[in-house]
């Protein structure tokens, strides 16, 4: 493996992608909505809490009650109850943004025939594969970092106590921000490089690799529904069943990246 | 530098029969040779190609390239090739330079930007250098697609269609391009419809639809088809010259146009001036006397034509 060839593909990927709009428009627009929805939400359910004198736990389920640290009042219960909700809105960032670059990274090149001069270098295939899974991970793992930094940095600001922005800080949150995203990241860009083998223009690619986000939003309604409460040993079982699921995606997308089917399928 | 031993490609087809788009190709390119490789769309010249620069792999048969087996040494065949695909598949958001930079990082050169440099003034795109490739002419593309190809100073160099789609003058660049890289002693294999273009520039020429059916230089292409042929332009002919020119020993055949008479033969350099002095003295008034060059096209579509039941 040349690790210059990767990093060449990787600077030749972004260099290219950056200076589509509706792909800037995507790593910077929904991430931006992403963070400051819950912020919207955390205050407004904040002043409505105060104004009501407080919500009662037995409004919430009661699977529930344990993520709840024993030191957390009751209003602070329920700001966690809330914001374990949009959790699963910043692991959709890394599902999303890839998906819209991977579509442009890799079925772009079939549709402009610039696959085969590329796929003529002595590179191999595997390092062009890392290459433009790393260039399509990388910005999304990084937009998510950093929309839970700026949403971390803005918890103070809109009154949440610091016994909930500990619970944020906490592990279920950090696993699901800094294991399960990326995680999630790899998946869906290889779902996207399995797609495109099938499909001929990166629009379709998009809307059919976009599907990997009805898992989490079956975890949402999930979550909503009472059916399961999102805590660490949630986190991990996701986490583990993510790898099998990455392991899985990994070696179909090397599979089916194969040059000849390349260049003499994918039309 | 480029050798066939029967190579085969069949592509698989779901419920049919596998489609042949290379049968038992034997050739043998040596260096600094310019070849031609005609054939109708379709007849798998850039499979032949694709093959030859190890991008797909063969049914059956072997290759070698530099020196390297093709199936066996993939990586250094691509290391020491240059390839211009038919499309020049160039990155449009990116800069002429940009587009060059990423090809010489990926083959490592150990001075990228002397390269880059060097091949964008030689192809006269400097000035243009920093334009993003999408706003270039179709010829410039062409050109910043054969610098790309050239950047890691290959020994040998595949072009599939060079000049197709090129006005004239953006052609003639390509062309007059092509000359030079073939004079530096660069073995190059061109696929080309181009039918005038191969007969300037190409050394060798194959004839191929699945199946190679004629390769040789162009002259003996034509000397095998259609032999040799000099025409004698006359103030008039008069009929009984014709039986005198027959029996000429090594004159195959006499025919009349007009007031001109086409003689086949194999060794015109030997026979024209005895027939000359023939005519001569039995009165004839020489005009003109030419040989008479069948254009590449006609012996082009003459092999294609005679093989159509092969190629199926």
């Amino acid at each position: 493996m040349n690790l210059k060839r990767i990093r060449t593909i990787i600077d030749k990927e972004w260099a290219e992608v950056f200076q589509n709009r509706m792909v800037l428009f995507t790593m910077i627009f929904m991430p931006l909505i992403f963070t400051i929805l819950p912020l919207v939400i955390l205050y407004f359910t904040g002043q409505e809490m105060g104004d009501m004198g407080g919500v009662g736990t037995a409004d919430m389920p009661v699977e529930f009650l344990s993520t709840c640290a024993s030191d957390m009042t009751e209003a602070e219960c329920m700001q966690v109850f809330l914001v374990n909700r949009f959790l699963l809105l910043f692991m959709m960032m890394p599902v999303i943004i890839p998906v819209t670059i991977a579509a442009y990274s890799i079925v772009g090149e079939k549709t402009t025939h610039s696959l085969e001069p590329l796929l003529a270098t002595p590179m191999t295939t595997f390092e062009l594969l890392v290459g433009k899974s790393l260039a399509a991970s990388l910005p999304a793992i990084f937009v998510g970092w950093i929309s839970f930094g700026l949403f971390l940095a803005a918890l103070p600001l809109i009154g949440v106590t610091k016994t909930v922005i500990s619970y944020i800080a906490g592990p279920t949150w950090l696993l699901a921000i800094i294991v399960a995203g990326p995680l999630m990241a790899i998946a869906s860009v290889n779902l996207a490089i399995f797609v495109s083998s099938r499909v001929n223009d990166p629009r379709t690619a998009e809307q059919i690799s976009a599907l990997f986000v009805v898992p989490i939003f079956g975890l949402l309604f999930a979550q909503l529904a009472g059916v399961i409460v999102i805590n660490v040993m949630v986190m991990l079982s996701f986490i583990g069943g993510m790898v099998l699921v990455d392991i899985g995606m990994i070696y179909l997308g090397i599979s089916i990246f194969q040059r000849e089917n390349i260049l003499t399928r994918w039309k | 530098m480029i050798e066939t031993k029967a190579l085969t490609k069949m592509f698989e087809v779901k419920k049919a029969d596998d489609i042949p788009a290379v049968v038992d190709l034997d050739l043998s390119i040596a260096q600094g040779e310019v070849f031609g490789f005609l054939g109708p769309n379709g007849a798998g010249k850039t499979t032949t190609v694709r093959l030859l620069t190890s991008l797909i792999g063969p049914t059956s048969g072997h290759a070698w390239v530099n020196g390297f087996e093709v199936g066996k040494e993939d990586q250094k065949i691509r290391s020491s090739v240059g390839v211009l695909t038919e499309h020049p598949g160039l990155y449009e958001r990116l800069s002429g330079i940009k587009n060059l930079s990423i090809f010489a990082n990926l083959y490592e050169l150990e001075k990228p930007e002397k390269q880059v440099e060097k091949y964008l003034k030689m192809l006269g795109l400097w000035s243009r250098r920093n334009d993003p490739a999408g706003r270039f002419s179709r010829g410039m593309r062409q050109k910043l697609a054969i610098a790309r190809a050239l950047l890691h100073e290959p020994h040998v160099l595949f072009l599939d269609e060079p000049t197709s789609g090129l006005d004239p003058e953006a052609a003639r660049l390509v062309r007059s391009f092509i000359e030079e890289l073939g004079d530096q002693g660069r073995t190059i294999f061109m696929c080309t419809h181009n039918l005038h273009e191969a007969d300037r520039l190409c050394d060798r020429i194959g004839i191929f639809n699945s199946r190679l059916f004629a390769i040789d230089t162009p002259e003996n292409l034509r000397q095998e088809i259609y032999g040799r042929k000099v025409v004698f332009h006359l103030r008039f002919v008069d009929p009984t010259w014709i039986n005198l020119i027959k029996d000429i020993e090594g004159v195959l055949d006499v025919q009349r146009v007009d007031q001109k008479l086409v003689l086949a033969m194999d060794d015109p350099e030997r026979l024209n001036p005895q027939i000359i002095r023939t005519l001569v003295e039995s009165g004839a008034d020489i005009q003109f006397v030419g040989e008479l060059r069948h254009s590449l096209e006609d012996i082009y579509l003459q092999t294609i034509e005679e093989n159509e039941g092969e190629s199926q």
